[in-house]
């Protein structure tokens, strides 16, 4: 794996013909009998855009991403892809390719057949297809490879096979089905930022699924978070971690203590909380006073050892990693999850410590918890 | 709207306007303008045949979309087209027979007899083939599958051909049981022919008289069931569990049978065992032993059986011994078991339920058969060969046959129900896919013993009993006269060469010829049909898929006298009328043999991921063309074995063509029974090793022609054919 260049070192290609095209779900509802896979679900995926659909398993996300793909029929509601109503139209028949999480190389064909399948089933004349093949296999680094059965490629090389074959035909959304589940720990970032940055140079449509949301956080421009058939939230990377629409989304994409507070007023578009005996100001994300829930980052919860202050607890468990130090701090808001990073003294266990929150960042009033 | 759809609904109108919508008169040489207008529907219709002129509606509902391709109700005008048009061809062809009304209503209120039609021509097809495409793709249009039209026209096509072929005949055996011989609905004349005391009489058991046939197709098969499973198990657990020397040569016998026509191993026997038969010559000349008639009977079909239907057997188990994880059997050692104990509680235990599933192949099979009871049955009559005899017999009593054939039928589709419901729902895979590093234990004495004395003389009689067969081909008469000669083949295989080329004037050619035409026709179909009934069953979902999986493997349980009983009984008349045809030989074969193409297609293609069709989906590739380049590249071992299987079976089967060949369209196995039974053994035998070498030849030439699947694997394990082990009735 160590000779594979980086897209990083390429150099950016011609822009594409065709020009990225929007992805729209309105109102699309997916059943298997009565089992409903997808509920209600409505969204867009503006042209250019790398959009991650992510949520646990079961949650309805890769059905969603079969859905754009035309593997699987909406139960109700519109498809549409760069404008166009697609929702009965088979997969054959829309402008869309998919990378799959098991590569789906076809095994009794070559790389460069494997490549050229899509253009010469369009009735591409072979050497054409060969020449689009050799052209994106350059692409993607794999020259030299053309000859090799897929079975003769190491997992990331396939990985980057069934990417070139995607991109073959240079179509208007590319899907990606968990595309690095079959890598091991390393190679998956430095895969996901060439495809990042492939899909940044190609200025191409993506849809991206993942259960994985630190993957999701790092590539994506907009994230929909899925739970229970449901779109439990839409925004960026950024939106989601600083201001979760939920319990869910809180407690699902990255760490969070979930505490409870009351809002004993609001001020204009800011709250003053009460968290204990601590009063904080938040925006208020139209929650009226009264008992509220907060997400907590745990990189936002201030330890100081020895001091005292309006919130003080004991710490019961500290593990070092390294870069951050984590923490378990019994306190009267109950057990909190706290990591600190900076070469600070690790605290001993047992210590009392004050508690104190940044304000700025990490912490969020969560709507209708 | 697709260029397909509107090709479609040419042909449709093709089929209405151009051709003969009714089948010719054999006796009759249709002349070129028969073939073409003047035979239409069209034109019978406005010359009287009125009933023909409405189904013009729904081939105009079809041109709707035509005029406005780009409306999004089209799917409804082709459903509706197509829906209308099927029911309008169904419902004339059914209610307007040869003899007028069919049904009693339409004779009481438009009066006896009424108009007159006889049966579908080319014409009468196409349109409503056309029909049926036409309503799938308005189907697809409107979402189904999909949208994939391919795949619905598919799903429709394969359900047209199994309602035609399987549930249309075996509904009318069926009715024709509860009919008088005047077609009346008559449940007291059923009762009385089922309840016959020649069916479940026993006499046997208080007298000296005959016991009901059911009585004894029952207990030969159980009979045939427990000594199959038995040497089966001989010779399975000697070839992977000894180093027996001629391990080889046991595969080798494995196939044999397969190959050799049904009846073969009993003409063999008569051979040997008959009045004039080579060994009991022997025995009356060394030892005084008397000639007698005992080898026609029960214990003669008994031998035959056992002989034909071990290596089934031997197949299924086999691959059970093998599957036993030796892991098992050194947990049980190393917790002291002795090597009997071992074998005898946990081996096979493990075992039990291949035991189970090779003894109701052995049952089911024994209660098929048609060949051997024919040959050897004498007086002990079965089930087989009483619906044969009470069809082409003085009795000519179809309604009998009709009560006889369901009987046989409840007794093989219980035993498949028993398999099912018994066998369906144990687990009893011991292969993981964790590697498995043991050793198979070496079997205990008592049971090696056990095993080579069951197997070796019986190998050792099956090897007789095919040298016989070679023999007796090229002596002048075996028993009598063993002077060598090639006397028999001439006969058969006369070719001559006259003033205008090559006669073939030997008395087998015209079967011979009738034989592999319809072979070789009905292979590829029956390849073709059951690959894709695999694969909408594997990669598709639709509703109504456990029916469709049902309505394909149920002609796999019905054995062979009674499909041959009810495809004469339903396509004797209009509307259908293909008896006679070599068509319907044709389509004999590939709804017989299907199932086997369906089961190695689907074990086949859940080995191969479905990401790979979704891939060539998303690339463009419509289904058909995902078909055609990514799934049958990888299908080809089950091409091959469906094929061969195909053919096989093609060439060898006698119960459901006896009733079906005509002088025109002989098989190869009839003319042979037909030899048999006017004592012509040497003939008959001659053809026979003639038959068993074309097969030879045409397997490796499939082999050949199809090729092996390449996966770019640097050594791809050799997956054992999965013909044999299908090789059901």
């Amino acid at each position: 794996m160590n000779n594979m260049p980086s897209i990083h070192s390429l150099s950016r290609p011609a822009a594409s013909k065709k020009q990225a095209a929007s992805v729209q779900f309105r109102n699309v509802t997916k059943r298997y009998g009565s089992v409903t896979a997808v509920d209600d679900v409505s969204f867009t995926i503006e042209p250019g855009q790398l959009v991650t659909l992510l949520g646990p398993s079961g949650c309805g996300k890769t059905t969603t991403l079969r859905m754009i793909a035309g593997l699987e029929m909406a139960s109700e509601g519109q498809i549409l892809i760069g404008g166009r109503d697609v929702t009965n139209l088979s997969a054959a028949d829309r402008d869309v390719s998919m990378v799959f999480q098991s590569y789906a190389l076809f095994p009794h064909m070559s790389v460069l057949e494997n490549v050229a399948y899509g253009p010469s089933v369009q009735g591409v004349p072979k050497r054409d297809a060969i020449e689009m093949a050799m052209e994106k296999l350059a692409l993607i680094g794999l020259k030299g490879l053309e000859k090799r059965a897929p079975s003769e490629l190491s997992g990331g090389q396939q990985q980057r096979v069934a990417v070139a074959r995607a991109l073959v035909l240079e179509p208007q959304v590319l899907l990606f089905d968990e595309p690095l589940s079959n890598l091991d720990a390393k190679l998956r970032r430095r895969v996901r930022e060439d495809i990042r940055e492939l899909q940044q140079s190609l200025n191409l449509t993506v849809a991206y699924v993942t259960h994985d949301q630190e993957e999701a956080l790092a590539v994506s421009d907009h994230i929909i978070v899925m739970s229970n058939a449901r779109i439990a939230q839409t925004g960026t990377p950024r939106e989601l971690y600083e201001e979760p629409a939920n319990l869910f989304v809180a407690d699902f994409i990255g760490d969070a203590n979930i505490i409870p507070g009351e809002i004993v007023g609001v001020t204009g578009s800011t709250a003053q909380v009460n968290v204990g005996n601590v009063p904080l100001q938040l925006p208020h994300r139209n929650a009226g006073p009264g008992p509220v829930k907060l997400a907590v980052r745990p990189d936002a919860i201030l330890l100081d050892e020895g001091a005292t202050g309006a919130l003080s607890g004991t710490v019961r468990k500290a593990s070092y990693l390294g870069t951050q130090v984590e923490y378990e701090v019994e306190s009267p808001i109950g057990n909190l999850f706290v990591v600190q990073y900076g070469r600070k003294e690790p605290i001993m266990t047992g210590t009392p410590v004050s508690i104190a929150f940044t304000p700025q960042r990490g912490l969020a009033i969560i709507p209708n918890s | 709207m697709s260029r397909a759809t509107l090709g479609w609904i040419v042909l449709g109108w093709v089929g209405f306007a151009l051709l003969p919508w009714y089948g010719f008169d054999r006796t009759a040489v249709p002349t070129l303008a028969d073939y073409f207008v003047s035979g239409s529907a069209l034109i019978h219709g406005i010359k009287g045949a009125w009933w023909l002129l409405p189904i013009l509606i729904p081939l105009c509902l079809g041109l709707v979309p035509v005029i406005r391709p780009l409306a999004q109700t089209n799917g409804g005008w082709l459903i509706a087209s197509g829906l209308l048009g099927l029911a309008l061809v169904i419902l004339q062809g059914f209610a307007i027979g040869l003899n007028g009304w069919t049904f009693d209503i339409l004779r009481a209120s438009f009066g006896a007899p009424g108009p007159s039609q006889a049966g579908m021509g080319y014409g009468a097809a196409l349109t409503a083939t056309a029909f049926l495409i036409i309503l799938c793709h308005g189907l697809a249009a409107r979402g189904w599958c999909r949208g994939d039209a391919f795949v619905t026209s598919s799903i429709g096509v394969v359900i047209a051909l199994i309602v035609v072929f399987v549930f249309f005949p075996v509904t009318t055996i069926l009715a024709s049981a509860f009919a008088d011989n005047d077609g009346n609905f008559a449940p007291y004349e059923f009762l009385v022919k089922f309840l016959d005391r020649s069916i479940w009489g026993l006499d046997c058991l208080s007298s000296d008289l005959r016991c009901g046939v059911a009585w004894n197709t029952l207990f030969l098969g159980l009979l045939v069931g427990v000594g199959t499973t038995a040497l089966g198990l001989a010779f399975a657990l000697i070839a992977t569990r000894t180093d027996f020397r001629f391990k080889k040569l046991l595969r080798v016998m494995s196939v044999l049978p397969i190959i050799t026509p049904p009846f073969v191993i009993g003409l063999a026997l008569i051979l040997l065992f008959g009045r004039s038969g080579a060994l009991s010559a022997v025995l009356w000349d060394w030892f005084g032993v008397p000639r007698s008639r005992w080898i026609y009977g029960l214990p003669g079909v008994l031998i035959a059986q056992l002989l034909a239907f071990t290596p089934i057997a031997f197949l299924v188990l086999i691959g059970v011994v093998q599957g036993i994880s030796p892991t098992l059997e050194e947990a049980s050692q190393t917790l002291r078991a002795k090597s009997w104990t071992t074998f005898w509680t946990v081996t096979l235990p493990l075992m039990r339920p291949g035991l189970a599933n090779a003894f109701l192949l052995g049952f089911v099979e024994s209660l098929a058969d048609f060949g051997n009871p024919l040959v050897l049955g004498g007086n002990y009559e079965v089930l087989s060969t009483k619906i044969f005899f009470a069809v082409v017999g003085a009795q000519q009593d179809q309604g009998r046959a009709a009560v006889l054939s369901i009987i046989l039928l409840a007794f093989t589709l219980g035993a498949f129900w028993l398999q099912h419901a018994w066998l369906g729902k144990k687990v009893y895979t011991t292969v993981t896919g964790k590697g498995d590093a043991g050793i198979p234990l070496p079997l205990p004495r008592r049971v090696a013993l056990a095993s080579y004395l069951t197997a070796l003389p019986w190998a050792i009689f099956t090897v007789a009993v095919y040298a016989i067969i070679l023999v007796g081909a090229f002596v002048r008469s075996m028993g009598r006269d063993y002077t060598p000669t090639f006397e028999h083949f001439l006969t058969a295989f006369r070719v001559e060469r006259s003033g205008s080329g090559l006669y073939f004037s030997g008395s087998a050619w015209d079967s011979f010829f009738a034989t592999v035409k319809v072979a070789a026709l009905s292979a590829p179909l029956t390849a073709a049909i059951g690959l894709l009934t695999a694969y909408l069953l594997t990669r598709q979902r639709f509703s109504g898929q456990r029916a469709f999986e049902f309505g394909t493997l149920l002609s796999f349980a019905i054995p062979g006298t009674v499909v041959g009983v009810s495809y004469i009984l339903a396509f004797n008349v209009p509307p259908i009328e293909i008896t006679g045809t070599g068509f319907i030989l044709v389509m004999c074969f590939v709804f017989r043999n299907m199932p086997v193409g369906v089961r190695s297609g689907i074990a086949t293609l859940s080995q191969i991921d479905k990401s790979l069709d979704e891939a060539s989906l998303t690339l463009g590739a419509g289904s058909s063309t995902t078909m055609r380049r990514v799934v049958l590249p990888l299908l080809r071992p089950a091409i091959v074995a469906s094929l061969v299987y195909s053919f096989v079976r093609a060439m060898t089967a006698v119960s459901a063509v006896i009733f079906l060949v005509t002088a025109e369209y002989n098989m190869a196995t009839t003319y042979i029974v037909g030899r048999v039974e006017a004592g012509e053994f040497g003939l008959a035998i001659a053809y026979s090793t003639v038959l068993i070498l074309v097969m030879l030849v045409a397997i490796v030439a499939i082999q050949l022609a199809v090729g092996e699947r390449r996966l770019g694997r640097r050594s791809a394990s050799a997956a054992p054919s999965p013909v044999a082990v299908q090789a059901i009735p």
